[in-house]
C-alpha cells in the first residue's frame, strides 16, 4: 500500500478570506482541523468595534462554515502588529481579556512585529502578559521585512516575559531564522506560499536538518496569492523525500494538536477518526 | 412529574464525566448564590472559581475580567469544562447547551444581563441564551428578548436559527416574522421539527400557505425538488389532515 497523508491540521489559515470551494478541497486532501489567527484584513480597520465583529465571526460564523465541511475550526485572537500602530485600534486591548475566555480560542495571536515600532513593543508585551494570565499559548508572527533583526528583538521580548518558550510558536520562519528560533526552545512555524515565504521542497530540506519535532507547517492562506492546500503539498514532498507516514502525521497533525492542546480547549470532534479516512469516508461533509 | 429543566438536569448529569459533573454542581451552586445575592466574582483576588477544570491553564481562575460574576465565567467556559463521558461523545454540543441553560436559569439574571450575555457571546453562548428564554424566571423584558430572537433569525447559522424558533418565538414573534422564520428553515435545511408550536401557529394560516405555495412553484420551475417539510407545513396551513 502506498504511503499517504492520514490527516492534516492547518495551524494557521485565514478562512474568512476563503470560499466554500476551499473548504471542500481542503477536506478532500485530508484537512480535518485548523486554527484561524486574527490578523489584518487588507483594508485597515478604524475602530475597536470593527475588531469585535471580526472576533465574533471567528467565534461563530466561521466555525459554522467549517463544520459544514467536516473541519473543526479554532481561532487565536489579538491586536495584530500592523494595527497596533493605529491609536484608533489600540483600545481593543481593553476588551481582549473577555474574548480570550471563549471556548474556541486556543492562543493569543498573531502578535509580534511588523515595522518594529515602540507601539508594537507595547502591544507585544501586553499581549504576552494576557497569554500568561489566560493559560494560553502565543502565536508570534515574525516580520516580513528585516526578518532576522525582527526575530532577535522578538526573542528579547519573549525572554523578558514569563511565558515559557514551549508556549510560543514563532511563525513565518525560513532558512535564515530557523537556527536562532530553534535555539530559543520555542515551536517553529513555517508558512508555505506559492511565491514568497517557504515552498514544499525547501521545507523538506529544513525538516531533514532540524528534524520533525516542534515543527508546525501551515498554509497561512489569506486574501493574497496563497494556497490552502500547501500543507498537503508538504506532506507529499515529505513522502517523496523518504519520510514515513508517521513523520508526516507528526508534522501535519500531532505537532499542532500538542501545541494548541496546551490551551485545554481543542475540540476535534468534527474531525472523523483517522482510520475512516483510509476509506475516503465523507460522512461528515454536511449540508449535502 | 419533573419540570422540563429538572428533566434536563437529570439527563445531563447522566451523560457527563465525573469531573464535569463536579464542575456542574459547583457552577450551579455559584449561580444560585448570585440569585440570592451571595455571589462571588472572578476578580483578581485569587478566588478559585474554575481551577480544577481548566487543565493546564491554571491561571485562568484569576484571568477573568475584574468583577465578572463567577457564574458568568462558568457560562462562558462551559464548552471546555462540561464534557460528555466517552460513551456519549456525540452529545458534545447538546451537553454544553444544557449546562448553559441550567446556569442561566439558576442565576435568574435580569434583562440587562441576558442581553449582554447574548451580545457578547460566541455563537454557542448566544444559542444557549435563546434556548433559555422561555425558562427564565423572572422572564426577560419582551421587546428586548424578542430583539435577540430577531437578531438570530437574521443570521444564516442554522443552529442559531433553530434555537431562535423555540417556544419563546412561538409565543411572542409576530405573524410576519414567524412566517419568515418558517420559510427560512425550509431555505436553509433546518427541519421544521425545530419550530416550536408549529401545528398551532401554522393551522389555518392562509398567508403562510400562499408563501409556501409560491416557494414550491419557484423550486419546481428551477427543476429542484420540493422538501417534504414544505408539504407538511402546507397541509397544516390548509387545515388538511396529516
Amino acid at each position: 500500500m502506498p504511503s499517504e497523508i492520514r490527516r492534516i491540521f492547518d495551524p494557521h489559515i485565514h478562512m474568512t478570506s476563503r470560499t466554500t470551494d476551499d473548504y471542500a478541497a481542503m477536506y478532500d486532501v485530508g484537512v480535518r482541523a485548523l486554527v484561524e489567527p486574527s490578523f489584518w484584513l487588507g483594508q485597515p480597520r478604524t475602530s475597536p468595534a470593527s475588531f469585535y465583529d471580526y472576533f465574533d465571526a471567528l467565534l461563530g460564523w466561521e466555525p459554522f462554515r467549517a463544520a459544514q465541511y467536516g473541519i473543526a475550526h479554532h481561532c487565536t485572537l489579538a491586536l495584530n502588529p500592523k494595527e497596533a500602530n493605529d491609536p484608533r485600534c489600540v483600545p481593543v486591548l481593553e476588551e481582549l481579556p473577555r474574548y480570550l475566555l471563549k471556548d474556541g480560542v486556543v492562543a493569543v495571536g498573531e502578535i509580534g512585529y511588523d515595522a518594529m515600532t515602540p507601539a508594537e513593543d507595547s502591544a507585544l508585551a501586553a499581549q504576552l502578559e494576557l497569554a500568561l494570565a489566560h493559560g494560553l499559548p502565543a502565536l508570534v508572527h515574525t516580520p516580513h521585512r528585516d526578518k532576522a533583526a525582527g526575530l532577535a528583538r522578538t526573542l528579547d521580548v519573549l525572554r523578558e516575559s514569563k511565558l515559557p518558550p514551549e508556549r510560543v510558536v514563532l511563525d513565518h520562519l525560513n532558512e535564515t531564522t530557523v537556527g536562532p528560533a530553534a535555539d530559543s526552545g520555542c515551536w517553529l512555524g513555517f508558512s508555505i506560499y506559492p511565491d514568497t515565504k517557504m515552498d514544499p521542497d525547501r521545507m523538506v530540506r529544513i525538516l531533514r536538518v532540524h528534524g520533525t519535532e516542534r515543527v508546525l507547517v501551515n498554509s497561512a492562506a489569506d486574501w493574497g496569492r496563497s494556497d490552502p492546500l500547501k500543507t498537503a503539498h508538504v506532506g507529499e514532498a515529505m513522502l517523496a523525500a523518504g519520510f514515513d507516514e508517521d513523520a508526516v502525521d507528526q508534522v501535519l497533525w500531532r505537532n499542532p494538536v500538542a501545541f494548541y492542546g496546551q490551551s485545554g480547549r481543542l475540540r476535534l470532534e468534527a474531525a472523523p477518526p483517522a482510520e475512516q479516512l483510509y476509506q475516503g469516508n465523507s460522512v461528515l461533509r454536511g449540508g449535502e | 412529574m419533573l419540570t422540563p429543566l429538572a428533566s434536563l438536569r437529570t439527563g445531563l448529569e447522566l451523560r457527563l464525566t465525573v469531573e464535569s459533573r463536579a464542575w456542574l454542581h459547583r457552577a450551579l451552586a455559584e449561580a444560585a448564590d448570585t440569585k440570592t445575592g451571595a455571589g462571588t466574582t472572578a476578580s483578581a483576588t485569587g478566588a478559585d472559581t474554575t481551577a480544577s477544570a481548566t487543565g493546564p491553564g491554571t491561571a485562568e481562575n484569576t484571568a477573568g475580567p475584574r468583577g465578572l460574576p463567577a457564574w458568568e465565567l462558568h457560562f462562558v467556559t462551559a464548552g471546555r469544562n462540561c464534557r460528555p463521558a466517552e460513551r456519549h461523545a456525540q452529545a458534545g454540543h447538546d451537553v454544553v447547551d444544557a449546562a448553559r441553560v441550567l446556569l442561566l436559569h439558576a442565576a435568574a439574571p435580569g434583562t440587562d444581563t441576558v442581553v449582554r450575555l447574548y451580545e457578547r457571546g460566541s455563537a454557542d453562548e448566544r444559542r444557549a441564551v435563546l434556548l433559555a428564554l422561555p425558562h427564565l424566571d423572572p422572564p426577560p423584558g419582551t421587546p428586548r428578548a424578542l430583539a435577540l430572537v430577531e437578531d438570530a433569525l437574521r443570521t444564516n447559522d442554522t443552529r442559531l436559527v433553530a434555537a431562535a424558533l423555540g417556544p419563546y418565538a412561538a409565543t411572542h414573534l409576530d405573524a410576519h416574522q414567524w412566517r419568515q422564520g418558517v420559510l427560512k428553515c425550509l431555505f436553509t435545511g433546518v427541519p421544521v421539527d425545530a419550530v416550536a408550536g408549529l401545528e398551532h401557529r401554522a393551522a389555518g394560516d392562509g398567508e403562510l400557505a400562499r408563501m409556501l405555495t409560491d416557494y414550491a412553484r419557484e423550486r419546481s420551475a428551477a427543476g429542484r425538488t420540493v422538501p417534504e417539510d414544505l408539504h407538511r407545513v402546507l397541509r397544516l396551513a390548509r387545515f388538511e389532515n396529516t
